[in-house]
């Protein structure tokens, strides 16, 4: 019975341990980036573009801009195609009869899991054969958007899914047998009722723009320069993280700036949180 | 009206089914693009060639993705040697130990950490992680290597795993746990004969997705371990060294190549990308059905 | 009244948070007997057996007032493992392991520390001969426990509870899940194993209370929906001859 007890403490001593070492990690890793790089972070870091040089000189303005024009670019082309999908596949696709739009929908299925599955790499692979040269649209915010958008699309989809899903039958059916048409019923009763879960989606979406880098290593170029057109290469915070730790090693800049992305993701996070919750209750 | 409406409903049924026709159209598109730019290189090269060279020497025409395949393995392999265990103790202790409160503090830790930016851990294991390991005594040692990718690479897997494991030991029945209280098993006990045995299949998937992710997993790798086309060998009679080599992931040869290459050159890496792929759907298709088809539980 | 009394609830009150689930029950079980707690749903029936082995350990912030003695000791002053060992519980929906029948007997013999195969194989026989259904599973022991009926299933379980030689078996509306056929052979089963074990069953069912108990415990709730142990007594006088009015009430039918 002793022993019993005693290999119960030490096995429950060993849990506690790997989930307080998973709390440490955390605590260190963001801990160090936000303590290290907030020492070099004020205004102007804000508000200078970056200038080279080998300390990395300047601060971070035009790749704020440029992280910015990005997510929404990205979220203008995934956000209508992966929200109608989704709509499609929850409100539409059991309605059609006929068998080719079915197979359409088990490989629409199929696709948006797969998608799901693919490493960002290759996306990035994808968007630069396909967009940067295939097309010329070469370096530039709208590769990089349409790059983007492969990558966001099965978010958006599933979380759409998801909240539609949760809208029980019941109201569409008192709306149906009020006599409004199909398409009314989702307008005015079925979206307003999902629309904080799509909107959880789509927050979610924007921060994996903001945090993924391989993608738009390939496609984005990495221009310093404030982007002024679609057209335009440009650099992503997160990507200016990477330029400035592997191509200038100027590892006090690339800190902050790592500083101020955990911050965002941070913030992102509870944006999510609180709207789950709140959707929950 | 009515007809008005009825055109409305026939509008936004062809638009809606647009959408997803256009999702449908990139899933294609992008398997159908990769596929057709790494023709050449599978026509030229050879399948057989490609993965058993282990030379990669585009400027001479060798084209041998062995060394990259080694490095992905091994630094998964490290990654799952080290997160592994803590995932899966951190996965028991949030569901069976932990009470409710602190699993509501530690959770979301979990959750952050799988929001931090690849580019962070990166960069984290660059000024951190490399230094430290710099410090072990071996020749040839910088730092740079699969030791120190393994280390980043594992806390990077970390939150999947255990989230996945999590879901999976919470799903089983309570009526297991009761049954075996009930009948004097300790705790400790019943989470082993039981609980776990019971969430097998969901736990060996949690593994697997995270084995997926370590294997995709680009920005973070090309900082850290090196990116030396060499297959990593060990460097003294101690066979643990091998780690201690730098290496180069096949997602680090697609990022690091792709931007200037042209050619057969290009069309390798987009072979490099083809195999990359098929290799990760054979993961995650097969923790897809472990999940379905882990028929350990009840009656669900 | 015959036989000594192994276990007792002296003013034994439990609460869940704020809520009284159970007010003051004090009542004496006789050892070898069967003894049924009866009421209506909602009354404390399953918190008050889950009492006996301390199951609502598992609910967050409980506690109790009061003492449930078996064999004079406190159960919340001994060691719960301890105590589940003596106080075997079968379930109201039946939940064996996801293992091999032969596995869920032997789950608890090998928890307490029985390694030797031919012991263990003896052990798992007996219970399962004890639990009736040795001839209808003796050639599938290998098999899972899943492929049995639910009826099988529920006397897998109660061998389970019996391959660790209990003293008292706890019953938590054993078969309400099951039918007619198979809550038929429960009960011959509990007839039977009242020789050698004292067994406490809750049960929503009169006529079940009325076959198969000796003794029976009526509990109802008062106006603070705090569960109350109105009457305590044989069976068969509790049936014919009720002293409380209100028990009166519930078994010939008015309350639901």
């Amino acid at each position: 019975m002793i022993i019993r007890k005693l290999k119960q403490n030490f096995a429950f001593t060993a849990m506690w341990l790997s989930c307080g070492f998973t709390v440490l990690i955390l605590l260190i890793v963001v801990g160090y980036v936000i303590i290290k790089g907030f020492a070099h972070i004020n205004m102007d870091f804000f508000l200078t573009p970056p200038r080279g040089g080998l300390s990395g000189e300047g601060g971070i303005s035009s790749t704020i801009i440029a992280t910015v024009y990005l997510v929404i670019t990205t979220l203008v082309f995934a956000t209508p195609l992966g929200v109608g999908a989704g709509i499609f596949l929850v409100e539409y696709a059991d309605n059609f009869r006929s068998r080719f739009v079915q197979k359409l929908v088990v490989i629409a299925r199929f696709g948006v899991e797969t998608l799901a599955g693919v490493p960002s790499i290759i996306f990035g692979l994808f968007g630069y054969a396909l967009f940067v040269t295939t097309l010329h649209f070469g370096f530039s915010i709208l590769s990089a958007a349409l790059a983007g958008t492969c990558l966001v699309i099965p978010v958006i989809i599933r979380t759409t899914e998801e909240a539609l899903k949760a809208v029980p039958d019941s109201y569409r059916e008192a709306s149906l047998a009020m006599g409004a048409g199909k398409w009314e019923t989702i307008w005015k009763v079925v979206l307003p009722s999902a629309i904080t879960g799509i909107s959880t989606g789509i927050v979610l979406s924007a921060g994996r723009i903001v945090s993924e880098t391989a993608i738009f290593y390939v496609t984005l170029g990495g221009s310093y320069r404030t982007p002024t057109s679609l057209m335009s290469s440009g650099r992503t915070m997160a990507l200016h993280v990477y330029y400035l730790a592997m191509e200038t090693r100027a590892f006090d800049k690339a800190l902050a700036t790592g500083a101020v992305l955990i911050v965002l993701i941070i913030i992102l996070n509870l944006v999510i949180n609180t709207v789950s919750r709140w959707l929950s209750t | 009206m009515r007809k008005n409406k009825r055109r409305l409903d026939a509008a936004m049924k062809n638009s809606l089914l647009f959408a997803a026709l256009a999702s449908i159209l990139i899933v294609m598109l992008i398997g159908v693009f990769t596929f057709r730019e790494a023709l050449p290189a599978f026509r030229d090269i050879g399948l057989e060639k490609l993965l058993t060279e282990s030379v990669w020497r585009p400027g001479e025409g060798q084209y041998g993705i062995l060394a990259m395949i080694a490095g992905s393995g091994l630094v998964t392999a490290g990654a799952v040697i080290l997160g592994v265990p803590l995932a899966l103790g951190c996965a028991i202790f949030l569901s069976e130990i932990a009470h409710p409160n602190l699993r509501a503090l530690v959770k979301p830790c979990v959750e952050l950490l799988a929001g931090i930016p690849s580019v962070v851990y990166g960069l984290f294991g660059m000024v951190i992680i490399v230094p430290i390991v710099r410090g072990i005594d071996m020749p040839g040692n910088t730092g740079f290597g699969l030791f120190s990718a393994s280390i980043v690479l594992a806390v990077m897997i970390l939150p999947t795993i255990t989230s996945v494991a999590e879901h999976a030991i919470r799903s089983v029945p309570k009526e297991f746990r009761e049954g075996s209280l009930a009948l004097g098993a300790t705790k400790w006990e019943t989470i082993q004969k039981v609980v776990i045995p019971g969430a097998r299949s969901g736990i060996i998937s949690a593994i697997v997705l995270g084995l997926g992710r370590a294997l995709g997993e680009t920005i973070a790798m090309i900082m850290v371990i090196g990116n030396s086309v060499i297959i990593p060998a060990a460097s003294t009679g101690n066979p643990l060294s091998i780690f201690l080599s730098r290496a180069r992931t096949l997602t680090g040869n697609i990022a690091v190549e792709i931007n200037y290459a042209t050619g057969l050159h290009e069309s390798a890496l987009f072979a490099t990308g083809v195999i990359l792929f098929v290799l990760i759907m054979i993961v995650n298709s097969s923790a897809k059905y472990l999940m379905s088809h882990g028929n350990t539980g009840k009656n669900r | 009244m015959t036989g000594k009394k192994v276990m007792k609830t002296i003013n034994y009150s439990l609460f869940y948070g704020d809520f009284k689930a159970l007010n003051s029950i004090t009542m004496d079980i006789p050892v070898n007997r069967i003894t049924a707690i009866i009421g209506p749903s909602g009354c404390g029936k399953s918190s008050l057996i889950r009492s006996f082995n301390r199951m609502n350990d598992l609910i967050g912030n409980m506690r109790t007032d009061g003492s449930i003695l078996i064999d004079g000791k406190d159960v919340y002053s001994q060691d719960v493992v301890e105590l589940r060992r003596k106080v075997g519980m079968v379930f109201q929906r039946p939940n064996p392991f996801p293992k091999s029948i032969f596995d869920n007997a032997a789950y608890g013999p090998r928890i307490h520390g029985i390694r030797d195969k031919s012991e263990l194989a003896a052990i798992v026989e007996h219970s399962i001969r004890d639990a009736a259904l040795w001839d209808e599973v003796k050639d599938d022991l290998g098999k899972s426990a899943f492929t049995l009926s639910g009826g099988q299933q529920q006397r897998l379980c109660i061998a389970r509870a019996l391959a660790v030689e209990p003293e008292v078996i706890l019953m938590d509306e054993p078969a309400s899940a099951l039918d007619p056929v198979a809550t038929l052979k429960i009960e011959e089963l509990m007839e039977k194993l009242k020789s050698k074990y004292t067994i406490v069953v809750v049960t929503h069912n009169m006529q079940q209370a009325a076959r198969v108990s000796d003794f029976t415990a009526f509990l109802l709730t008062d106006l603070e929906r705090s569960g109350n142990l109105i009457e305590f007594g044989p069976t068969r006088e509790m049936f014919t001859n009720p002293v409380d009015s209100r028990t009166e009430d519930y078994i010939s039918g008015r309350f639901g």
